[in-house]
């Protein structure tokens, strides 16, 4: 049932004037392929969101390939992080956010924007690692424990194998492994932010949303946590919104390019950074704005 | 997993009702206040007509001729609070110039503290400073002057309200951008000529506000003035003469042991409605200038 | 800045002229201290004086049921403040929605807390006196002279709570709640421990404001004699506490050092002025301690949690 209903809109969306109209995405839920390329994660539908009377996303539509790593790119207030905070509903914090339109959810097939949605539930499986390290000012090894305790795990092992292997999948481990009960904040920036994916992944969410993860980093930094979100993606979905075109090409397999709170293009990132079909992709691409 | 959600969200529902409860709670203070304060001014102005207590212009409920004329406890606050504002304000203002525009970083982490810490001095030890020894001080200066006056307790609440019209005049003043300082300093302008042309202007809204809640201070202060002011109702303007103002009435009621419900019981309720409506006015007036300097710039 | 260019005379006396006035200030406050520690010097020195309950003979006379007094009396007050204070405080900061009925009750709140602060402490007696005392019946106890002085407290907990909790950036609860916290989960593990010594800064402030406090005592009716000291709680047999004694603590009249300063201020022998003096110090004392203790927190805090 979910299955046809996919296929149906999916059929819609190629009548309609959407931008990922591509072989390749379209490609990506033909029944054959779903073995080699993997299945769809997540799929936004005729997305509009408002702060207040601010319509900040337009029409998005866009289907989030599973275990790729898929970055958002573009000028800043195109609305790529608003877009990125719709996956967990992390607006919902704010009073004055409204959704319109849906994020369909795979395999569960349920809608993430629906008002009933559980969103505890949501966010241990759509992880978050954000602009600026925000580690909490605890020590390294609660910092991780903490999701795991607010989603009921009480067994002290269970918590101790658990952190270990979160810190260990974030390249962090051998760094740290002698000082677990040191307050995080003695840590440097990029280790901070390992230490906060090793506290998204801990609770082996489905996705993690990246919102410029490296922006308050340095290069060398920057290189290991890349490196990092290459080998997680084995494991996890990820988005990664990012003003670094750089970073996009290297790490991404596919590339959506937002301009004022429009999804202009979302194809393989090859494919954008070579031939892109938008002119608008084009002329930031090669620097001419933003 | 469902029912420790289900608990997490339950106890999340049940917090927020304690939360929203508890700041519900304040409210009902206010209404407590204006509701004791009115219901029993209510009945004093039953049996005292309105007229007669904003006409008559003595204030004599203990007499056997009770007479209640609010005047002269009114002139006996506002004396005070006029001594203690003009006492102040000058002071004040130089203080406030002095730490935004002049002083060290270092100079201004020990003064303001000091300066905060008049407010933190029980009053009641003002009083008996004012009495035992501003007074006895004052009285060689000053020829005339009675040990119970209105210008020794106002020169200290003078001093007392200082963290209201020196620290906030300073906290508005440090609120100036700096760009428009240097824009003055760029013309030649001295840095005096800039704090009082430039940048008092530019705050003259919180400076105003930390005025008027300073007198608002002065207004509402109790002890100073029942020790030092004298206990004696008095339609005078003459700092030296012993006054009594609206809080000394109140004190001077409630030593004494008053029967629940008696025309003097109820007549302290009545002067604390009148001086609750002069604070709110007061307070008003300061919050209403505060918020427009959020929107200055 | 100005300090490069080559300064002008009113540059160089205005500063002078400021720091002078700055001086008066200091030169005041000494003399203050000064001036009640060389009255109070007789008896300040006097063990017998802290030991003592009142008496008519200035002697003899010392401030044991006033310090008692003022102890319980401030912790019913710290107890009442708290409980309603920091709720309220994180209310207005963690759950306002600014919407719909809910909003205008926040206005409301947020108002009325404002106005709260510059009401005169003396209104809250009356208040007290009124609500308390007369309606409530309950006395002129140690339980109304703490919720009298509570509400006092109450709007400096509630400004230094919220305080407090706004400094605590953004990015912080939003890392909480990407893990599957709930709104009471980043409370509990993360508002509340982060802001504590905020809020505590906020609370010996409010407290060293209100253990001065007298007008609001007197009207509530504090009496000045107390030549007794409220029954103890605790008994000698297990469980070593009685809850019905406990009650006749609350509800046992009271004395504070504030009222028993007024009282010996209000006499006209000399000798008792001395009393006056050396309670005052005390009271001094004890408020210089609160104060520098709230400074050091402050300072501590903005070192710990540099965000």
């Amino acid at each position: 049932m979910v299955m046809v209903g996919t296929i149906i809109n999916n059929i819609k969306s190629l009548f309609l004037k959407t931008t990922n109209k591509s072989t390749e995405t379209v490609k990506l839920n033909t029944k054959n392929d779903v073995k080699k390329e993997g299945d769809i994660k997540l799929e936004v539908k005729d997305l509009n969101f408002y702060y207040g009377d601010f319509r900040a996303l337009k029409n998005i539509n866009l289907k989030i390939p599973t275990r790729k790593i898929t970055a958002l790119i573009g000028p800043s207030g195109c609305g790529k992080t608003t877009l990125l905070r719709c996956f967990n509903r992390m607006h919902d914090l704010y009073p004055g956010s409204r959704y319109e339109g849906s994020i369909i959810f795979y395999p569960d097939g349920i809608n993430i924007l629906a008002p009933n949605i559980d969103l505890l539930n949501l966010r241990r499986k759509v992880g978050m690692v954000f602009q600026r390290p925000n580690p909490f000012p605890k020590s390294i090894f609660e910092n991780v424990a903490y999701g795991l305790r607010v989603n009921g795990i009480r067994d002290k092992k269970l918590i101790q194998e658990k952190v270990e292997w979160a810190l260990k999948s974030a390249a962090l481990w051998d760094e740290v492994k002698d000082r677990l009960n040191a307050n995080a904040y003695s840590l440097s920036g990029g280790q901070q932010q390992r230490l906060c994916i090793a506290r998204a992944i801990a609770i082996e969410p489905d996705i993690v949303l990246f919102d410029e993860p490296t922006s308050a980093l340095d290069p060398i930094s920057t290189a290991k946590i890349e490196e990092l979100i290459i080998t997680l993606k084995e494991k996890l979905t990820i988005i990664i919104v990012t003003h670094n075109m750089q970073q996009a090409a290297r790490v991404s397999d596919y590339t959506g390019f937002m301009y004022l709170g429009e999804l202009i293009e979302f194809d393989k990132t090859q494919k954008i950074f070579t031939v892109p079909s938008q002119k608008l992709t084009e002329d930031y691409i090669t620097g001419r704005f933003g | 997993m469902f029912s420790f959600i289900a608990y997490k969200k339950l106890l999340d529902k049940c917090v927020l009702a304690v939360f929203f409860t508890a700041g519900f709670i304040t409210i009902f203070i206010t209404v407590g206040i204006v509701y004791v304060l009115l219901s029993d001014a209510i009945r004093f102005f039953q049996e005292v007509p309105i007229e007669r207590f904003l006409t008559e212009k003595e204030w004599t409920p203990v007499f056997a001729t009770k007479k209640f004329g609010i005047w002269p406890l009114i002139t006996g606050t506002f004396l005070i609070a006029a001594i203690a504002v003009l006492v102040s304000v000058p002071l004040g203002l130089v203080i406030a110039i002095y730490l935004s525009e002049y002083a060290s970083v270092r100079v201004k982490e020990i003064a303001k503290p000091i300066i905060e810490f008049l407010e933190a001095v029980p009053t009641v030890v003002y009083g008996y400073f004012t009495l035992l020894f501003v007074t006895p001080i004052l009285q060689k200066i000053v020829p005339g002057l009675e040990a119970f006056n209105s210008l020794a307790p106002g020169i200290v609440l003078g001093f007392m309200i200082l963290p209201y019209t020196a620290s906030m005049a300073e906290d508005a003043m440090k609120g100036v951008p700096q760009r428009i300082r240097e824009a003055s300093y760029a013309l030649g302008a001295t840095r005096l000529r800039t704090a009082i042309t430039i940048v008092l202007p530019a705050a003259i809204s919180g400076v105003v506000a930390g005025f008027i809640l300073g007198a608002s201070r002065a207004i509402g202060e109790t002890m100073v003035v029942a020790i030092a002011a004298g206990m004696y109702p008095n339609l005078t303007l003459d700092p030296r003469e012993p006054i009594q103002t609206m809080t000394g009435y109140i004190v001077q009621v409630a030593l004494g042991d008053l029967p629940y419900g008696s025309i003097e019981y109820l007549s302290i309720f009545a002067v604390g409605f009148a001086l609750f409506i002069i604070a709110f006015i007061f307070n008003s007036i300061a919050l209403w200038l505060r918020s427009r300097i959020r929107e200055a710039y | 800045m100005g300090r490069k260019t080559i300064s002008s005379k009113p540059d160089i006396i205005f500063p002078i002229i400021g720091f002078i006035a700055f001086l008066l200030v200091v030169s005041f406050m000494i003399t203050l201290i000064v001036d009640i520690a060389i009255d109070g010097y007789e008896r300040l020195i006097d063990p017998s004086f802290y030991t003592s309950y009142p008496s008519r003979f200035p002697e003899k006379a010392g401030i044991l049921s006033g310090w008692v007094g003022t102890t319980l009396v401030m912790a019913g007050a710290i107890f009442w403040s708290l409980l309603i204070g920091i709720p309220a405080g994180i209310y207005l900061e963690e759950y306002a929605t600014k919407r719909g009925i809910r909003g205008k009750i926040e206005t409301i709140i947020e108002l009325n807390i404002n106005n709260l602060a510059a009401v005169p402490a003396i209104i809250y007696g009356l208040l007290a006196l009124g609500i308390f005392v007369y309606r409530f019946k309950l006395g002129e106890s140690i339980l109304t002279a703490g919720l009298t002085l509570s509400i006092l407290m109450l709007p400096v907990i509630v400004v230094n709570t919220r305080e407090a909790i706004r400094r605590i950036p953004r990015d912080i609860r939003e890392g909480a709640y990407a893990v599957g916290a709930t709104k009471w989960d980043t409370i509990r593990d993360h508002i509340l421990p982060y802001s504590l010594g905020g809020i505590l800064t906020g609370l010996i402030i409010a407290a060293s404001r209100a253990i001065g406090e007298t007008a609001p005592l007197v009207t509530i009716g504090a009496l000045t004699f107390i030549a007794f000291l409220p029954p103890s709680p605790f008994t000698s047999e297990f469980p070593f506490f009685s809850l019905e004694k406990a009650w006749d603590v609350l509800m046992s009249p009271f004395t504070v050092l504030p009222i028993q300063i007024f009282n010996w201020v209000s006499r006209p022998q000399a000798a008792f002025q001395i009393n006056a003096a050396a309670a005052g110090f005390v009271l001094l004392v004890l408020t210089v301690i609160m104060n520098a203790l709230a400074y050091y927190l402050r300072q501590r805090v903005r070192r710990k949690y540099i965000w």
